[in-house]
């Protein structure tokens, strides 16, 4: 996952000279998860910039150099850190275009590390994506395959407006093939990344990847488990959602966010308006447990979903 | 004041009628404020006249220009068309941004103007990136970032100083000092003193302070400072005091300032001062002003009388222009 992030912002650099790298330590440290590693020797520091420890000028400076012709990715290390930029990506990256009758373009992508489960504690481990999906004016992507990362991220640098490309520390190990030949994954198209016909398994991020394995452990009890992977929260593939529960008639969303205000209680929302003749029983919303993370191992077990507890409610829920 | 040789009479005559401009623009404004034509907030730059036209006679066409919400003098100086402006404020489908920005929200991309922005110091990490895509693209564009004293004790402000001179980009942070964040004196809000200019010392950023309520120092004050940051030497950071001779805001009655203070503000009218000043040292005619004066007035009718025939925009404008296809 790590090399196809790294392999799309690569790809970009060589092809685009308007597009830079900026953020904490992406330079001659080579980011902190390591996505840009050997960058500033490669590309030198015009292409690769360090920024001080300082978020909003970080992306207010992206947003700016945007409206000035160029495509800047600016990293923000985590998206806890987002938060210190929320100005500028909410008050003005998501309104330039509007404010100004569509005369100014804001073509920005932030990168940002998403999600809890590392021993981080409180505020290293939110899962803040769902915020931003909530504004208009943003875009907010993420893959959960090496797959989707490279094919979103070229689809990203095609884009003209600002966008939020959310990547999980622990996704960064994820193995999976990548063709030479090249493709790229259209913004705002979920996919089923397990077919199956009695319950739909709805899922973001980390999130995915625990329902698969939900769903692997559902197959052995004879239920088959339908995994559909977002990829982009907003523009939401609303359409991919329902056609999956018109297939299923039962839905689980799942994801890391608090529960409440959680974008998953948005989803369920949808599915009762646009599918609710289709549904069994109610849409089920599990996401994280509604407290500041903990620091213990085995407290921060409890407060992630994880496939037991998705296999358990699918079973508590629809009787399967 | 002295009289200034690069100035033709012309471009002086110039100078004058864009803060008459200015201000008749305003005065219109605020009356179409209570007739209801004009909603939201209203933030009034009369008495501040000298800073817009005195920065604007200074720049280059390919030069951008980033600013707060308090715009209409940024606006109108820098040669945005007055009637496209008064139909924003009148939220009509001639406006710049189509009604869809309002007063705080002014842009014009043809001109460079690219927005005013109403978030207390948001504008300045914006202008610090404009700086570096023209280094980036070595465009020799500055950039001009207008910001009042209240963003002085913003993150943002530090951040986007700091960012600037660290890559020494092309940036004129140009300081509004009208000694009001709203309705508090900067004696309240600012522990570093009344020489404000110094904020630039920690970041290397050479400042100056100037008087802005003569238009010709702040003329003068800004090229010499544009001619240094065209050369590469990164941002400048220019503090002229001026005073908001209206409230913060349409809603703002004023009973927080002393009514001496603001008679002395009131004597130092950039205007009428410059209006003696062309008379008495450069020899222009009242004749010619009195003709600029009614010129003037005239083009802001023209531009209220437009804003009102203008139809407001269709419902489908609601959804577009948020993404970019």
């Amino acid at each position: 996952m790590r090399e196809a992030i790294s392999q799309g912002l690569r790809e970009a650099l060589e092809q685009d000279p308007r597009v830079f790298i900026m953020g904490e330590d992406v330079g001659a440290y080579g980011g902190a998860y390591a996505v840009t590693k050997g960058f500033l020797t490669r590309y030198g520091p015009k292409r690769v910039r360090d920024a001080p420890i300082a978020e909003s000028v970080i992306v207010g400076s992206g947003v700016g150099a945007a409206m000035g012709g160029l495509h800047p990715v600016v990293e923000i290390m985590t998206i806890n850190f987002s938060l210190l930029a929320m100005d500028q990506i909410v008050n003005h990256a998501a309104k330039i275009r509007y404010m100004s009758g569509g005369q100014v373009q804001v073509p920005l992508i932030i990168r940002t590390v998403t999600g809890g489960g590392a021993g981080l504690a409180a505020t290293h481990s939110q899962s803040l994506e769902g915020w931003y999906a909530s504004v208009p004016g943003l875009k907010v992507v993420f893959p959960t395959t090496p797959y989707d990362a490279l094919g979103l991220l070229r689809t990203c640098f095609k884009e003209k407006n600002p966008i939020i490309y959310c990547e999980h520390a622990l996704l960064y190990g994820v193995r999976g093939q990548v063709p030479d030949d090249y493709y790229d994954v259209p913004i705002g198209q979920a996919e089923v990344k397990r077919p199956g016909e009695h319950v739909s398994l709805i899922a973001y991020g980390r999130a995915v990847h625990i329902a698969l394995q939900a769903a692997q452990e559902l197959a052995s009890k004879g239920v088959q488990a339908e995994v559909v992977d977002l990829r982009s929260l907003r523009p939401l593939d609303t359409e991919a959602l329902v056609a999956s529960v018109k297939r299923t008639h039962r839905a689980v969303v799942i994801e890391e966010a608090w529960e409440t205000g959680g974008f998953g209680a948005y989803i369920a929302y949808l599915l009762h308006r646009q599918a609710f003749d289709d549904l069994d029983g109610p849409v089920v919303h599990l996401g994280g447990a509604d407290v500041p993370m903990p620091y213990a191992r085995n407290l921060e077990r409890q407060a992630i979903p994880d496939a037991a507890r998705v296999v358990a409610t699918v079973r508590e829920n629809f009787g399967l | 004041m002295q009289l200034k040789e690069d100035l033709s009479k012309t471009d002086m005559v110039h100078l004058y009628r864009q803060m008459h401009l200015v201000r008749v623009f305003e005065e219109k404004c605020a009356e179409a404020y209570m007739l209801g034509k004009i909603r939201g907030f209203l933030h009034l730059y009369i008495g501040e006249e000298a800073i817009a036209v005195g920065v604007a006679a200074a720049l280059q066409p390919q030069d951008y220009v980033v600013t707060h919400y308090r715009d209409h003098g940024h606006a109108l100086a820098r040669g945005l068309d007055p009637r496209r402006v008064m139909a924003e404020l009148y939220g009509r489908a001639t406006g710049l941004s189509h009604g869809k920005g309002g007063s705080m929200h002014l842009f014009d991309v043809n001109k460079n103007f690219m927005g005013g922005y109403a978030i207390v110091g948001g504008q300045l990490p914006i202008a610090t990136g404009l700086a570096l895509a023209s280094q980036y693209l070595d465009e020799k564009r500055v950039v001009v970032a207008f910001f009042g004293d209240g963003a002085l004790n913003e993150g943002e402000f530090h951040e986007a100083m700091n960012l600037a001179s660290l890559w020494k980009l092309p940036v004129l942070f140009f300081l509004e000092n009208n000694l009001y964040g709203m309705g508090t004196h900067i004696d309240r809000t600012y522990a570093g003193g009344r020489d404000v200019y110094k904020a630039g010392d920690h970041y290397r950023v050479p400042a100056r302070h100037i008087d802005g309520m003569d238009v010709l120092a702040v003329r003068q004050a800004t090229r010499e400072a544009l001619e240094r940051i065209r050369h590469w030497e990164g941002p400048f950071l220019l503090e002229a005091l001026t005073y908001r001779f209206r409230g913060h805001s349409m809603a703002d009655p004023v009973e927080y300032r002393d009514k001496t203070e603001e008679a002395r503000w009131h004597a130092r009218d950039p205007i009428p001062t410059f209006r003696k000043y062309l008379t008495e040292t450069a020899h222009i005619s009242e004749e010619q002003l009195e003709q600029v004066d009614v010129e003037v007035e005239q083009e802001v009718e023209e531009a209220a009388r437009f804003a009102d025939e203008s139809p407001e925009p269709g419902p489908s404008a609601l959804w577009e222009d948020i993404s970019a296809t």
